[in-house]
């Protein structure tokens, strides 16, 4: 098991457990990450699922492909450290990451 | 209220789901008339993925969007379907005759023996930026154009960087006073040949780019006069009369949501026999409906359209015999499809 930190835009922690394999979207979802809406289920095609990486964990990720950064124009206050969470596959380098949730997602 | 156009059964949204049951429904003689909030059949495959392979179509290895929406149209051909785009079903009444009266906020009227939600998400609408007082200038922002006029001699300040960013820019520059176009990033979405349009815009000095982020807006009596731009780190003031936010889509359940019918988690509860929802005559295929053991599938939304048609035959002829008859051995369901 691999732990995730979401902090909500309110500040709220929330620390959950998260199976390899699965992307930061589906753990959220699963654990009732109220401010990711993924509309389009996780492929890529809706900008709904938008996360701000917490700076030191965002070199520890693979950089984002061209179709994420294509789709993350889509995304409400882009910042530097945006990611869309379901192209962010969980493995055990990512245990403890935080993650910060926005306030919009549209 | 102008005079209803009258049919069995209007279907709401013409996703792959509105469209196969129209197929359904024609099977059993049953006409229809689709509306849709956006301006193409299609739905969710045509706005959010039209290229993106879907793998879960049975009998299609593989298939894009645009051709799984491409292929239902021709399905349905042979039943003569109408179709009404942008148009949202706003409000709906029911007739003394057990018909509902369905109108449209673009004033199109309804009359019908049964309606069939295929909504999917719900409708579409455009994603708003996160800027503080938006709603109060909204006479000033822009998520489409209707008449090009009202952007003569105009400052203008556009966002994103899709097509629709880049098509309004090409659209509206030499009719604006001023056009600043503002994208998070210097690399566009669009088609080569619009990005190199508007490239060459820029060069020219016929609009402003600038990379950044609007965050603040400035005006009075509901007027916008300018924006801020976070530009690396410096705030730059921007003329602005009409702010146009191209970020793309989202849905909602829209004016349904007030309809009455019982909803479990924005979804609209159904009979898994029927696909009737909580007010007999008012059905629910596709994402938009809920039950135990859902899967937002295409696929279950096609088996959910066949339950639903045959219903829905039912509900109309309440005394007639039915039968399922199949299409590889009923002469009449092939002369149907087939006299096209």
């Amino acid at each position: 098991m691999v732990v995730i930190n979401f902090i909500s835009s309110k500040g709220v922690l929330k620390s959950v457990n998260a199976a390899e394999g699965e992307t930061i979207m589906d753990c959220a979802k699963n654990n009732d990450i109220y401010e990711i809406e993924a509309e389009c289920g996780g492929g890529c095609s809706c900008a709904t699922c938008h996360v701000y990486i917490q700076d030191e964990w965002v070199d520890k990720l693979d950089a984002p492909t061209e179709m994420e950064e294509d789709m993350l124009d889509f995304a409400i206050d882009v910042k530097e450290n945006s990611r869309l969470s379901c192209q962010i596959k969980i493995d055990k380098t990512l245990d403890g990451i935080t993650i910060q949730t926005p306030e919009k997602q549209f | 209220m102008g005079n209803p156009i009258q049919t069995d059964a209007l279907i709401i949204g013409a996703g792959p789901v509105g469209l196969f049951a129209v197929f359904e429904l024609g099977l059993l003689n049953l006409n229809c008339h689709v509306i849709d909030i956006l301006n193409k059949p299609g739905g969710q495959c045509a706005q959010l993925y039209p290229e993106k392979p879907i793998y879960d179509i049975p009998a299609y290895p593989v298939i894009t969007g645009q051709d799984l929406t491409e292929n239902l149209l021709k399905q349905v051909k042979p039943f003569s379907p109408v179709f009404h785009y942008e148009q949202l079903a706003n409000k709906i009444r029911k007739q003394k005759n057990g018909n509902w009266l369905v109108e449209t906020d673009k004033g199109l009227v309804f009359d019908v023996k049964a309606v069939v939600i295929a909504a999917g998400g719900g409708s579409f609408e455009p994603k708003k930026p996160n800027i503080p007082d938006l709603d109060k200038y909204s006479k000033s922002i822009r998520y489409s154009i209707d008449k090009v006029d009202r952007f003569k001699n105009k400052d203008i300040v556009i966002l994103g960087g899709g097509d629709s960013a880049l098509d309004w820019t090409l659209q509206l520059y030499d009719i604006a006073k001023s056009l600043t176009l503002v994208h998070r990033r210097d690399k566009f979405r669009g088609a080569p040949a619009t990005v190199e349009k508007v490239m060459s815009l820029r060069d020219g000095g016929k609009i402003q780019f600038h990379v950044g982020q609007v965050n603040e807006i400035i005006g009075s009596d509901g007027n916008l006069t300018a924006v801020k731009c976070i530009k690396e780190n410096k705030i730059l003031d921007l003329p602005c009369d009409i702010l146009m936010p191209f970020f793309g889509l989202t849905m909602s359940l829209g004016p349904v949501d007030k309809w009455g019918i019982d909803l479990s988690d924005e979804r609209i509860v159904v009979s898994t026999e029927t696909f009737e929802t909580s007010i007999p005559g008012i059905f629910a295929v596709g994402d938009i409906n809920t039950y135990p053991g859902k899967l937002k599938l295409i696929l279950s939304g096609f088996h959910e359209a066949a339950l639903m048609a045959h219903a829905v035959f039912k509900r109309i002829n309440p005394d007639e015999k039915h039968t399922l008859q199949y299409t590889t051995t009923s002469s009449s369901l092939q002369k149907k499809l087939l006299n096209q």
